[in-house]
């Protein structure tokens, strides 16, 4: 086993691991702010996966989604910031 | 030789991508956890592509690879100065050993400014 194959499966298990330990902080994040959080952090993993996957299937294609997917979770970071300011006026 | 260097990249890569989901578990409170996440992953990502594009070593792939790790490098502060401020403003405690809090003076204006 070369090192790039090493490291690319050590990276496929290690992204998995880190989705599921922020799974768990989605699911228990005691405020709405807390999942907004956990959820831009699970795009960025999902970015991550997209390169290796790249790597791994000999496939450049699912590069392209992972601009997409940046600029989505961008914009909705803003969007739920912008009605989290706007929730609790009475 | 590249494909070596590549690999390495992407393992360090990783590393900081599972310490950023370490990091958003254990932080007490939510701005630690975001001051924890926004910085590793930024870095994490931004070394996954590294090791990506010198994998691949194509002009078209170190586009896209450039054009994402730029644009998180510059959206990735903003939205979690956004997403601070509108949970600070929105009530989210702070952790209990916090020992500045600048924005309070924000905060009673702001509240005196709606009653």
């Amino acid at each position: 086993m070369t090192i790039i194959e090493f490291s690319v499966n050590t990276a496929v298990v290690l992204i998995g691991l880190s989705i599921l330990v922020i799974f768990v902080r989605l699911a228990i994040g005691p405020s709405i702010a807390d999942r907004v959080v956990a959820l831009d952090l699970l795009s960025a993993n999902a970015i991550a996966f997209i390169a290796v996957y790249s790597i791994r299937n000999n496939s450049t294609t699912f590069l392209d989604v992972g601009i997409i997917v940046a600029i989505l979770a961008f914009l909705g970071t803003v969007a739920f910031a912008f009605y989290l300011g706007k929730g609790k006026k009475p | 030789m590249r494909e070596t260097a590549g690999g390495i990249l992407l393992l360090l890569g990783t590393v900081f991508i599972l310490l950023s989901a370490v990091g958003i578990f254990r932080m007490p409170d939510l701005y630690t956890r975001m001051s924890a996440t926004t910085k590793a992953s930024t870095l994490g990502i931004g070394l996954v592509l590294a090791g990506t594009v010198l994998y691949w070593f194509d002009i078209a792939i170190a586009a896209r690879a450039i054009s994402i790790i730029v644009f998180l490098f510059l959206t990735a502060p903003v939205a979690a100065h956004i997403i601070g401020r509108a949970a600070y403003f929105d009530g989210v405690p702070l952790w209990k050993h916090t020992k500045i809090d600048e924005l309070a003076e924000d905060l009673e204006k702001k509240r005196e400014g709606e009653k």
